[in-house]
């Protein structure tokens, strides 16, 4: 039974998609499912021993889990853990901006900042493809990325914020750090993101 | 027994991980990411000892059904190594990333090129079948798309028109096929793999590798075949 959640949990993650405790009971656990606390202790066990992989609740109300990755992460790899090195690359410039601008931005806001890197929505990126569906659904739906309405806006208007997926993954150090290094700067300089980072470790 | 009992450490984990996620991976990168692993996790790196390291990860993966294989191409004999699945009773791998759709054109694709004479099946033939798919019928431009993605995440290979199965599906779906089509999939005579790609014997049928081929009959005068002792007829390029 452990191995078979193992397994289950891997397909899913291979894909990002955040894994319901309803899905892993109904697929797997069937006629066991007194021993289903057990099982999922063992199989994240498991994926940790021999995975470099964690078993994270990332909504106790729903009971929502993700696949993070354990493998202390060398220098510069931040996120990379498949071949879609670009994809994270966006990604981490993302969550770096909306992080300096106090952890919550527009989203016209966010399209203004990712113009001046020459990626448009509206516009076939030849790395990325369609980036609206890359920022607005995939990285929303791989919780990376959290979208919220605004109230009281017409046309209605999105903010965004850090996913769970993202603070589990990096942290707002090593964002910062990241920020530094492409600045020449001190990660010190930004005094107020200094501390908030420190603290948050 | 001194393999059994090694321990996984990050190096070995950070290798699974990646070889997980490339799908399959080509022998010299295999033994590069090897090294790359055991300096980034400060683990000692026993030069061409990947064989070594693979195992040790191999007895943790096992109670899991799960494996790291190595295969041979079939058009050249390189190795290269895939993480498989040892519990398939279907192409549960491809599940996750394709439609039923798109799965049942794969499967039908598969069918064409195991039962064919020479390991391929033409892009006209696979077409054809779009247009009698029990789930829904398919247009060729999208079967035309769906066979793209399939050359893409490395489970057909084209040449000339013609599509294979690509040495990732062979290394992966090696077990289902020899249990779902063993009265039609081959064996190589020389090294008993599955071969979808062969020379097969005039005579009495036995079926060869190209690059068993080429092994065995290197520095031989006469190329006659090893079951039959008849002449081999086809070229070996």
């Amino acid at each position: 039974q452990v191995s078979e959640l193992v397994q289950f949990l891997l397909v899913k993650d291979q894909k990002k998609i955040p894994i319901k405790r309803a899905d892993m009971l109904k697929n797997i656990i069937r006629e066991y499912r007194d021993a289903y606390s057990e099982i999922v202790k063992r199989a994240d066990r498991t994926l940790q021993a021999v995975f470099g992989l964690q078993l994270v609740e990332i909504d106790t109300k729903r009971h929502i889990y993700i696949l993070i990755n354990n493998l202390p992460r060398p220098e510069g790899q931040h996120l990379c853990r498949d071949k879609e090195k670009e994809k994270m690359g966006l990604l981490l410039v993302i969550l770096s901006f909306i992080f300096m601008k106090g952890n919550s931005v527009k989203d016209s806001a966010l399209w203004e900042f990712l113009h001046l890197l020459r990626v448009y929505p509206g516009k076939q990126h030849s790395v990325f493809g369609d980036v609206r569906k890359l920022v607005t659904e995939e990285f929303v739906r791989q919780k990376y990325l959290e979208t919220t309405a605004i109230p009281l806006t017409d046309p209605p208007e999105f903010k965004y914020q850090w996913g769970p997926r993202a603070e589990k993954e990096t942290s707002k150090k090593d964002v910062l750090n990241f920020v530094a290094k492409m600045q020449s700067k001190d990660p010190t300089f930004w005094a107020s993101q200094y501390s908030e980072a420190e603290a948050n470790k | 027994n001194a393999v059994m009992a090694a321990q996984m450490t990050d190096a070995h984990r950070r290798f699974l991980q990646v070889l997980m996620s490339n799908g399959i991976t080509e022998g010299s990168e295999a033994r590069k990411l090897h090294q790359h692993c055991c300096e980034t996790d400060k683990v000692y790196y026993a030069q061409d000892k990947l064989d070594d390291f693979i195992s040790t990860i191999n007895s943790h993966l096992q109670p899991l059904f799960m494996q790291i294989r190595k295969g041979l191409s079939e058009d050249d004999g390189t190795a290269h190594y895939a993480v498989v699945n040892l519990a398939e009773t279907e192409v549960t791998k491809m599940a996750s990333d394709y439609t039923e759709i798109e799965l049942e054109l794969f499967r039908k694709t598969m069918d064409l090129i195991i039962v064919s004479e020479n390991g391929f099946a033409s892009s006209t033939d696979i077409l054809n079948l779009a247009d009698q798919l029990k789930t829904k019928k398919m247009k060729k431009k999208e079967a035309e798309q769906v066979l793209k993605g399939f050359v893409e995440d490395k489970w057909l290979s084209e040449k000339n028109g013609e599509y294979t199965l690509h040495t990732r599906c062979i290394i992966e779906m090696e077990q289902y096929i020899l249990s779902n089509y063993q009265d039609v999939a081959r064996k190589c005579n020389i090294c008993h793999s599955l071969a979808i790609q062969s020379q097969v014997c005039e005579s009495c049928g036995i079926g060869m590798h190209l690059p068993c081929v080429r092994k065995y009959f290197r520095g031989q005068t006469e190329r006659r075949c090893p079951k039959c002792n008849e002449f081999w007829s086809c070229d070996t390029p």
